[in-house]
């Protein structure tokens, strides 16, 4: 289908664009921006003034739950909430069940999402079969079937020689490695970030030294291995900083952190508001202002929606027992946008942190609005405000602390390799 | 803060916590207590303000002296009272936490007495309930167990007076404690002069400072001049890992001994909020001797459960259940 879309705000963080021009797609590919291509009849024309148009966003940790939780959410629930969050790409951690750690279960995602026209699904490979931290998984078949890396998710190698040998492999094959920062026995009975919070509230805390820690010893690994690695999830200005002095000795590590660490503080839990049990853990404003400092300096790479979907059961439980996440693929842009607001960085900053920044350290071809390359585009409303609620949104999750809260930049398209692939509903 | 906080609104139909009470509150429901004192010395030990009312003591976790003190205040005040003990692993099997309340609460019950291990369980039956109904906290986790918190207020009152001039020392695993939370957090509201916990640093927990109370690592010196010495049991059940490294070398540094005591004000008094570990964390001629005040402690249970539950039917006199 050949889509014009006129008279936009072109954000392109890739190459430092932002200008007012128009967009026209041919045969699922950016064809031109400025002039339309000689012979060019628009099939669909998106009028985008007063609109922003930027790159379909690049989200590098999204649980589907399929296979294995599908009554959280599904490939096809998730990966169209992805695309009415202006989210074209996302990166599915290997915790499913069964775990990705076969080229069967990495093929079969992708096809799904294709198959149900949601967002472009890249697996991350399992880093040790079953993510058992014993045994390596077969990484290059991982590789073949369309991983875009491998990683354990959240559950630890605990032996460092096994870490060891998966880096080392892992390096032979130029694969990126993603790592979960948090010791396994730190971090054991903890549920929310040790502090004083916790002690009012007689939870057991997990220490800044949990995330620490694991940086430590696996930075130690990448010098040795030469590995390129990929840290999930900071979230303390001490974990940030270790981040900040590996770059400065030139490892080839990066970072991201959910977008929602930059807001939440542990105060939030309140009185055990099950919606704050996250993992990591939100921590104090000091190391919430040191993410936004590191995000600033890029020494915080990008940002993801970190989304973990569940029911209400999952959280109608006391804190402990409650599972941790946020359902975050519909709140990843208006939240990136409120930094832009709040001074922190630029709005062609803040919008590179969820598209050309995250595409890169993948090495995919996206997150650009590159003449040639395939037409993933997100269209949004930066003055709308809108009310995300479980009833309008349209993951399966039902847990999100900012559920009720005022939202500012709303999607209203999002294209996808060139088809108009999500739409805002207009009103009756 | 971002998102929309449940607040406390839920806390003042229940009865969950000491930490938002107030000191005024507090000195109401001890007072409360003082008149049902009484009650228990008479012949006929019973008074008909909760006549028809149901309570359920919904009990997740074990216990002898919590459950039958409320079970024996419940029946002084003319209510029903059903006892449910169960197992949080049986709950786990099937029904889920809300559920099994649920299910409580269709059968008309008026009041739920519940302990659980999980810190927040009450507060999160309290949240799901009808505002008809009361959610009284007898233990969550290391959370809170107000009635206990509030008890000890009535003993230490009874036999020490006005707060705003006693040094309180809470000694030992305050890291698990519920009862030591409770304690502090009331002590506090009452204006204590000054309230101490004294631990191993790793049995204290981090930040406790924030609660408003001094801590101290050494024995001798949380315990000099103190009027009140509340000695904490050892939860083992609780523990993980490496906390303490015998039973023998944690009652030489923090076992309350007849020369440690001494080292306290003249007159001070020790309590324990039970079960006792004779030999672990008090020598068994301290529990004993003359400055303890651990069985009227027992006592003053039952009078200040009864005040705490006639609160609650007072706050709802009057309401009708609604079909």
């Amino acid at each position: 289908m050949n889509i014009a879309i006129i008279g936009g705000r072109v954000i392109d963080p890739a190459r430092d664009l932002d200008t007012t021009a128009s967009l026209f797609i041919q045969d699922g590919r950016l064809a031109s921006l400025g002039e339309p291509p000689a012979g060019f009849e628009a099939e669909r024309t998106i009028d985008a003034r007063g609109l922003i148009v930027c790159p379909g966003l690049v989200d590098l940790r999204a649980r589907l739950r399929e296979p294995g939780l599908e009554h959280k959410g599904t490939v096809e629930s998730e990966t169209r909430a992805a695309l009415a969050g202006g989210i074209t790409q996302l990166c599915c951690p290997p915790d499913t069940d069964p775990v990705i750690d076969t080229p069967v279960t990495a093929q079969w995602l992708i096809d799904r999402a294709r198959h149900f026209g949601g967002a472009e699904v890249w697996p991350i490979g399992a880093l040790t079969r079953g993510l058992g931290g014993t045994h390596l998984a077969d990484m290059h078949a991982l590789h073949k079937a369309g991983c875009v890396g491998v990683g354990n998710a959240a559950l630890p190698i605990k032996d460092t020689a096994v870490l060891r040998h998966a880096l080392e492999y892992a390096s032979g094959l130029g694969l990126l490695v993603f790592l979960t920062p948090e010791d396994p026995w730190l971090s054991a009975q903890g549920v929310m970030h040790e502090g004083r919070v916790a002690t009012r509230l007689g939870l057991a805390g997990i220490p800044e030294s949990a995330e620490t820690i694991e940086i430590s010893r696996a930075l130690m690994l990448i010098e040795e291995t030469g590995v390129r690695a990929h840290f999930c999830g900071i979230s303390s200005a001490r974990g940030a900083a270790l981040i900040a002095e590996a770059k400065g000795r030139g490892l080839a590590v990066t970072a991201d952190t959910p977008v929602h660490q930059l807001y939440i503080t542990e105060d939030d839990v309140g009185i055990f508001d099950t919606n704050y049990r996250l993992r990591p853990p939100a921590r104090t404003a000091a190391d919430r202002d040191a993410l936004r400092e590191a995000l600033a300096t890029g020494v915080i790479d990008a940002l993801c929606s970190d989304h973990q979907p569940h029911e209400e059961d999952a959280k109608e439980r006391p804190f402990g027992d409650a599972e941790p996440g946020i359902a975050g693929l519909e709140t990843l842009l208006p939240l990136t946008l409120r930094l832009a607001d709040l001074g922190i960085l630029t709005l062609t900053e803040v919008l590179g942190a969820v598209t050309s920044r995250p595409a890169a350290l993948l090495g995919i071809a996206a997150g650009r609005l590159e003449t040639g390359w395939r037409a993933d585009i997100c269209i949004y409303d930066p003055h709308v405000e809108w009310i995300p609620t479980p009833a309008s949104v349209r993951t399966r999750g039902r847990n999100s602390p900012f559920f009720g809260t005022t939202m500012r930049g709303q999607v209203v398209a999002t294209i996808q390799g060139g088809r108009i692939a999500y739409e805002r509903p207009t009103a009756p | 803060m971002i998102g929309a906080q449940p607040g406390g609104v839920h806390r003042r139909r229940h009865f969950l916590t000491t930490e938002d009470l107030g000191g005024r509150a507090i000195t109401e429901i001890l007072d409360t207590a003082e008149s049902f004192i009484s009650v228990g010395e008479r012949e006929i030990k019973k008074v008909p303000l909760l006549r028809g009312k149901t309570i359920v003591n919904l009990f997740f976790e074990s216990s002898t002296r919590t459950r039958t003190t409320f079970e024996i205040a419940g029946k002084r005040l003319s209510a029903d009272i059903i006892n449910i003990n169960t197992s949080v692993s049986a709950t786990q099997k099937g029904e889920s936490l809300l559920d099994t309340v649920r299910n409580l609460e269709a059968m008309h019950t008026d009041l739920f007495v519940v302990r659980h291990p999980m810190s927040g369980a009450a507060d999160l039956i309290a949240r799901s309930v009808p505002s008809h109904v009361h959610v009284v906290n007898a233990g969550d986790g290391r959370h809170a167990h107000p009635t206990q918190g509030l008890l000890d207020m009535f003993t230490i009152r009874r036999y020490k007076g006005d707060f705003r001039h006693l040094v309180v020392a809470i000694v030992g695993d305050v890291l698990h404690s519920r009862v030591a939370r409770s304690q502090i957090h009331a002590l506090t509201a009452l204006g204590t002069k000054e309230v101490r916990v004294v631990g191993p640093r790793s049995l204290l927990p981090v930040a406790v400072e924030s609660l408003g109370v001094t801590a101290y690592t050494d024995m001798a010196e949380g315990l000099r001049g103190a009027d009140v010495i509340i000695m904490l049991r050892l939860q083992f059940e609780r523990m993980s890992g490496a906390l303490i490294p015998s039973a023998r070398e944690y009652f030489d540094l923090y076992g309350l001994t007849q020369e440690r005591l001494a080292l306290a004000g003249k007159n001070a008094i020790v309590m324990h909020p039970g079960p006792m570990n004779r030999g672990l964390e008090i020598a068994s001629d301290v529990a004993d001797g003359p400055q303890a005040v651990i069985l009227p402690q027992v006592t003053n249970g039952i009078a200040v459960r009864m005040a705490i539950l006639a609160r609650l039917a007072g706050a709802s006199a009057g309401e009708g259940r609604t079909p």
